[in-house]
């Protein structure tokens, strides 16, 4: 596989994961993912110090799914929706089989009553699998504030 | 805007604390006055954890209501802490959240303070070729930053701008130390930590934290999968003066449950695909599941399983305020209990199953109450006083809350 398919590739992964939750398809969301991934979601200051807590921490597909199960039949928040703007991806090796790339993204939250704002801004760090279609073995979304306004409900 | 809209007369409120009027959520005299009254007054404001600022010149920065405060670790190995504010021309002293200094020095105009926040020494003191300086009769000695009084109790930091706060132990009493006891068995060390701004009076997410009321009622999470239901065993504690409190849920619920039948938020069609995350240990050695405490004013330490945290609740405003999340473990944790800490963390902080909901429910409240400053709320289930009971169906721990804040408001 050349560095430019390499690319492409990730960045179709990217724009698709972006699209399902950006247009309500939460139920594809954790298709993006391998049956033993991870993902979690922390701070660019725990990571830095290697603090191990998620805001949101899944291992499993079926974490992933119960995620969606909560969200559309548990919990309660107020109508929202996402705009994902992401990043061309950056390689940064490739390591038992997997690629590691590290790509930057812009979430805006849109509230029911149209109030918009910049809600999240990081780098996901993840390790993909291109062997078939492109799936996310990790994903960890680092998030460059430590603030999270009032709550993180959709995946990010 | 910064003033009082309340009419004079809307401020009668009759004694006794199983009504609130919604203006104490709104007005900006009275968030001042909990600045003095309150957050400097003889209360113990968290600060931070021992832990946090171990060796000679850490130090960690924070709050106590809207004031900013450093906390350092002496030369003798002691804590000492002062406002973080220059005695010169009131700047920041110290611009980050922790680290390790010789000293501090105020940006500005280079003022030096020692550990103690005292003052020892100021840029061109004696002017520059013989011109300019202070004058020789100014005392370095008599100005420095206001020093905060501290106390530890289990590894946690809190301090007094009062010389008459009580003791710790005496102003949370002996039942509810023993609950912090419980918990905090052993060498705290941090998993993480997270910042939630959330809309709405601080005075409301205290509430909804001492409010074992909504607990199975709002969180499905909670109920569907018996971590918590009220009709298992389980009760809140009161400390006498309404400072403290500590609610507990313990035991396996029964096997056949009626009392949530009809009601919305126990759906039984809802299962977990992967249920390992509610895994969990009985590291405590006793029957209590999910243990909830507080200390007046912003103080809370959260036991749900082996899921640990401390939050800490700030004003930032009238209406809006930040809840701090530090997540806890012990240093000697085996690996197992690590990772059921991790996982079960996912109850909790900005996306927590069930903490997402107590993140927005102060914020419908304080949209509900936007023309309502004449009206006031009911909290009345389980009677009129603040004394411990053994039920949680009860709001007895919200009343301790306005026993206190009345007590210390004169209000």
């Amino acid at each position: 596989m050349t560095d430019a398919e390499t690319l492409f590739r990730l960045a179709g992964l990217n724009a698709a994961y972006a699209a399902a939750i950006d247009s309500d398809r939460l139920e594809d969301w954790p298709s993006f993912f391998l049956d033993d991934a991870v993902y979690r979601v922390t701070t660019a200051d725990n990571h830095a110090r290697g603090l191990a807590a998620g805001v949101i921490f899944a291992e499993g597909q079926g974490m992933l799914r119960d995620r969606v199960a909560a969200l559309r039949g548990a919990n309660i928040y107020e109508r929202q929706r996402y705009r994902h703007v992401i990043g061309m991806p950056v390689v940064t090796g490739t390591r038992d089989g997997l690629v590691a790339a590290e790509t930057a993204f812009v979430v805006v939250r849109t509230m029911r009553d149209g109030r918009m704002d910049l809600f999240a801004a990081g780098a996901y760090h993840d390790r993909v699998s291109l062997d078939g279609p492109a799936r996310l073995a990790e994903r960890v979304v680092v998030c460059d504030s430590q603030r999270f306004d009032t709550l993180l409900a959709l995946p990010l | 805007m910064d003033q009082s809209f309340i009419p004079a007369d809307a401020r009668a409120w009759a004694d006794g604390l199983t009504r609130v009027p919604y203006w104490v959520y709104r007005d900006p005299g009275v968030a001042r006055t909990e600045q003095a009254r309150v957050f400097e007054g003889p209360t113990w404001n968290y600060l931070c954890l021992e832990a946090d600022i171990p060796a000679t010149g850490d130090f960690r920065t924070g709050f106590i209501g809207a004031m900013p405060v450093v906390v350092a670790r002496t030369e003798d190995g002691g804590l000492a802490a002062f406002e973080n504010r220059c005695a010169h021309r009131g700047a920041l002293i110290c611009l980050d959240d922790c680290g390790n200094v010789k000293d501090f020095h105020c940006v500005y105009h280079a003022w030096r303070y020692d550990l103690r926040g005292n003052l020892t020494s100021i840029a061109f003191r004696r002017g520059v070729n013989g011109q300019g300086g202070m004058p020789p009769d100014f005392r370095m000695e008599d100005h420095r930053p206001r020093a905060i009084r501290l106390t530890t109790l289990c590894g946690l930091v809190f301090g007094t701008l009062s010389d008459d706060a009580p003791p710790i132990e005496d102003y949370i009493g002996p039942e509810i130390a023993a609950r912090v006891r419980r918990v905090l068995k052993g060498k705290v060390e941090v998993l993480g930590r997270f910042t939630q701004p959330l809309p709405n009076n601080w005075k409301l997410y205290m509430e909804n934290v001492r409010d074992t009321y909504h607990a199975s009622l709002l969180h499905l999470f909670f109920t569907t999968f018996r971590i918590t239901r009220l009709s298992q065993g389980g009760g809140v504690l009161v400390s006498a003066n309404g400072v403290a409190h500590a609610s507990a849920t313990r035991g396996q619920p029964p096997q056949h449950d009626t009392a949530y039948d009809g009601i919305r938020s126990d759906d039984a069609g809802f299962h977990l695909a992967d249920p390992t995350f509610m895994n969990a240990r009985n590291e405590f050695g006793d029957d209590i599941q999910l243990q909830i405490l507080t200390i007046f004013p912003g103080f809370v330490l959260q036991q749900i399983n082996n899921c640990l945290a401390i939050r800490q609740c700030l004003p930032t405003g009238v209406d809006t305020m930040d809840l701090h999340w530090t997540y806890i473990g012990f240093a000697d944790d085996p690996p197992d209990l690590r990772a059921m800490r991790l996982r079960q963390a996912n109850l909790v902080g900005p996306a927590g199953y069930v903490s997402l909901e107590d993140g927005a429910v102060g914020g419908f409240v304080q949209r509900g109450i936007a023309a309502a400053d004449e009206r006031e709320s009911v909290v009345e289930m389980g009677g009129h006083e603040a004394d411990s009971q053994d039920t949680r169906a009860t709001e007895a721990s919200v009343r301790g809350f306005w026993k206190a804040w009345r007590a210390h408001m004169g209000l």
